[in-house]
């Protein structure tokens, strides 16, 4: 997907947030592992295979199936100093541990000075047929609860940055990788200590008619878009990939809305109550003035995942319904 | 199965506790009562902005078990742990500006009664949702095993939390990490309203060990040596490597969940009787005097003691100042280290700026908002 000849120094996206694992497990003695199935098995997607092998049993825990308890033992050691990374199996079951994540991770710097510096990741999104239970992404469930950071990369170099900046944050950095993107999309790492900063947005591709701020999945089906729009339409299209979804990037979002006065907002996840809205709001508070068109949303459907094919691409945003609503807002 | 106990007969802990330590175990459940006592009074001249939570009748429990504990060791208190706090270090001071709200309370406001802690002196301010600390606990203690720290960690939840599934998923991964945890329950009768019997049919709650494989053991709430004895062998068997203990305490909460409660839900007579036959004090005095040859005057001397302590507590929070509003937005994150104020917040440094009354909703017209 990056278009580039294979070389071999390239990695995939899960290849990369791996070798940030090690990296990060080999820089520090406080960063740890817990999950499970993350040990001898390696994980579900295979993620932290070969670090039981470098680490350890103590640093590459397999956890009871005890989601409240994985996120709340590592609130407890990340308080004493440690720096755990948790695995969610399927990071549907993160709904498990709400409360421990909403109620005691996310207060607990503000209410009690804690620190709670650690790290959730897990295998999110569709398109891979998995179902209800294995394809959501609940990203704008946690982005309405002050404390967290939510970081949810497109690419496999971005994968590796965020994830080293994600085990060095001092709070609680929730970290949702693409199980679609985990071996279809590759990039040759950037040299040394490669840490992409939190909060930073990225233009994914540069244009002038129309913007589209996304992340994840739907940056690839942006640019897929754009390239088609350029192609049939002649139609020059900005992608912005927000990498983090909270601390949002509000200045690249807004640096773009007033150089196109055109925006689209796609992601994934279902539409209301959504990333979207959010973003919506805040660029009809800030850049009203700078608008020739209101602000359209391409978002999955208000419907739980369904697993058979049709029902799943009917249901999750695609190439075409991009197409049309950027179409739209160059029309409008 | 067999009935598990605290030790038994010759060789206990608190043989090994010296008589200055055992009259400390009781200026320590005087403290407690003694302050819960003045924050009544406090409470009862709106000085006490929320709730308040009275541990009378438990203070045995608390102090007993938390006094079995070293100072590098770490506890997570419940609502009815004041006394644990309190032999953690826990100051007057700090739990009185913590109950009215003071800028320089613990939390700096933030967070209510004694939802507060200290990790250098050993204690992590619980959250309200019940269960939730032993899944934290778990972890804190992980961290111990991890680094190979000669500490242990203790945890109370009440006998209501036991049904909740962050007790269940904490101490099970405690348990199969072998963390070096005492998990607590205080089985004080009730879980606010609601009876024990009605939390569960298991005839006692240390029954639940054999569950998770680890040792359970069961004492008298109220006899605080017994507390002592049976958390002090939880905590050394914790340290000596082997791993998370079940202690049940058998116990009774003479008053309601909170001061507004009236426990019209208590079968007559039941808190007269608890009051009457077994008061912690009250059975601790007894025993100070006829087995370690307290007098009434000694422990008169360490009642007037506690009292100027709490006295002098008193003044200094109460002069204390109200937290500045705009300190509501430092601290949510490291980074940034303060949130931007909402727009319409801007250049306002006091709630609506001072035009609405407490009192009521909708008391704020145009016109009083003239002037801003």
């Amino acid at each position: 997907m990056t278009g580039a000849a294979d070389t071999a120094a390239e990695i995939t996206y899960l290849e990369a947030i791996r070798e940030a694992l090690f990296e990060e497990m080999e820089r520090d003695a406080n960063v740890f592992c817990l999950g499970e199935d993350i040990g001898a098995f390696g994980g579900a997607f295979k993620v932290t295979e070969g670090l039981l092998a470098k680490f350890g049993a103590a640093r590459v825990i397999d956890t009871p199936i005890s989601e409240i308890a994985i996120v709340g033992a590592a609130a407890g050691a990340a308080h004493m100093g440690m720096r755990p990374i948790v695995e969610m199996q399927f990071i549907d079951f993160i709904a498990n541990a709400y409360d421990m994540l909403t109620n005691y991770v996310a207060t607990a710097r503000y209410r009690a000075f804690l620190p709670c510096p650690m790290v959730v990741r897990g295998p999110s999104g569709g398109y891979v047929r998995g179902g209800p239970f294995h394809s959501q992404n609940p990203e704008a469930g946690f982005l309405h609860t002050p404390g967290l950071k939510i970081v949810y990369p497109a690419t496999a170099a971005d994968a590796k940055g965020l994830m080293k900046a994600a085990v060095r944050d001092d709070d609680c950095v929730l970290f949702f990788e693409h199980k679609y993107l985990y071996r279809r999309v590759k990039d040759v790492m950037p040299s040394g200590d490669h840490v992409v900063p939190i909060g930073t947005a990225r233009v994914a591709r540069e244009g002038s008619d129309v913007s589209i701020v996304t992340y994840a999945s739907t940056v690839w089906k942006s640019l897929e878009a754009a390239e088609l729009l350029q192609a049939e339409d002649g139609i020059s299209v900005e992608v912005i990939d927000l990498r983090t979804v909270a601390p949002m990037d509000e200045e690249a979002i807004y640096r773009t809305v007033k150089k196109t006065n055109r925006l689209l907002v796609v992601h994934e996840d279902t539409r209301t109550g959504g990333i979207a809205g959010e973003i919506t709001a805040r660029v009809s508070e800030t850049c009203f003035e700078w608008l020739d068109a209101p602000v359209l949303r391409v978002t999955a459907a208000d419907i739980p995942l369904p697993y058979g094919p049709p029902l799943e691409d009917y249901v999750l945003p695609q190439t075409a319904d991009i197409v049309r609503a950027v179409r739209r807002l160059a029309a409008y | 199965m067999a009935k598990a106990r605290g030790p038994q007969g010759a060789g206990r802990p608190r043989d090994a506790l010296s008589r200055e330590q055992k009259l400390e175990l009781y200026y320590w459940m005087r403290f407690t009562r003694s302050l819960e006592e003045r924050l009544v009074n406090l409470y009862r001249q709106t000085k006490v902005v929320g709730g308040l939570f009275r541990s009378l009748g438990q203070e045995a429990d608390a102090v007993g078990s938390a006094f079995a504990l070293e100072r590098r060791d770490i506890l997570s208190p419940l609502i009815r742990n004041l006394g644990s706090m309190l032999v953690k270090g826990a100051t007057p001071v700090e739990v009185l500006k913590q109950y009215m709200a003071k800028g320089d309370s613990p939390t700096r406001g933030r967070e209510l009664n004694i939802h507060f802690g200290d990790t250098e002196r050993g204690f992590i301010g619980q959250i309200s949702p019940l269960g939730d600390m032993v899944p934290v606990m778990a972890g804190v203690t992980l961290s111990f095993k991890m680094r190979g720290e000669d500490r242990v960690g203790l945890v109370y939840v009440g006998d209501g939390a036991t049904s909740t599934g962050a007790f269940h998923e904490g101490i099970n991964f405690a348990a199969v990490q072998r963390c070096p945890l005492v998990v607590i329950v205080e089985n004080n009768g009730y879980a606010y309203s609601t009876p024990t019997s009605m939390q569960t049919l298991a005839k006692q709650f240390v029954d639940k060990a054999i569950g998770y494989g680890i040792p359970g053991l069961q004492a008298d709430g109220n006899d605080v040596l017994a507390v002592y004895d049976v958390t002090k062998q939880a905590v050394d068997h914790a340290r000596s490597g082997g791993g998370t203990t079940l202690v049940e305490l058998m116990t009774y909460r003479r008053k309601g969940h909170a001061e507004h409660d009236n426990q019209s839900y208590v079968p007559a007579g039941e808190i007269d009787r608890w009051a009457e036959e077994n008061d912690p004090i009250d059975r601790y005095i007894r025993v100070l005097k006829s087995d370690y040859s307290a007098t009434d005057d000694e422990l008169a001397a360490i009642d007037a003691r506690i009292q100027g302590e709490i006295d002098d507590a008193t003044d200094i929070a109460d002069v204390s100042p109200a937290p500045e509003a705009l300190d509501a937005l430092i601290g949510v994150y490291a980074d940034p280290p303060e949130e931007r104020p909402l727009w319409f917040r801007r250049d306002a440094t006091d709630v609506a700026y001072g035009k609405e009354r407490a009192e009521g909703w909708g008391t704020w017209t145009a016109n009083d908002g003239k002037s801003t």
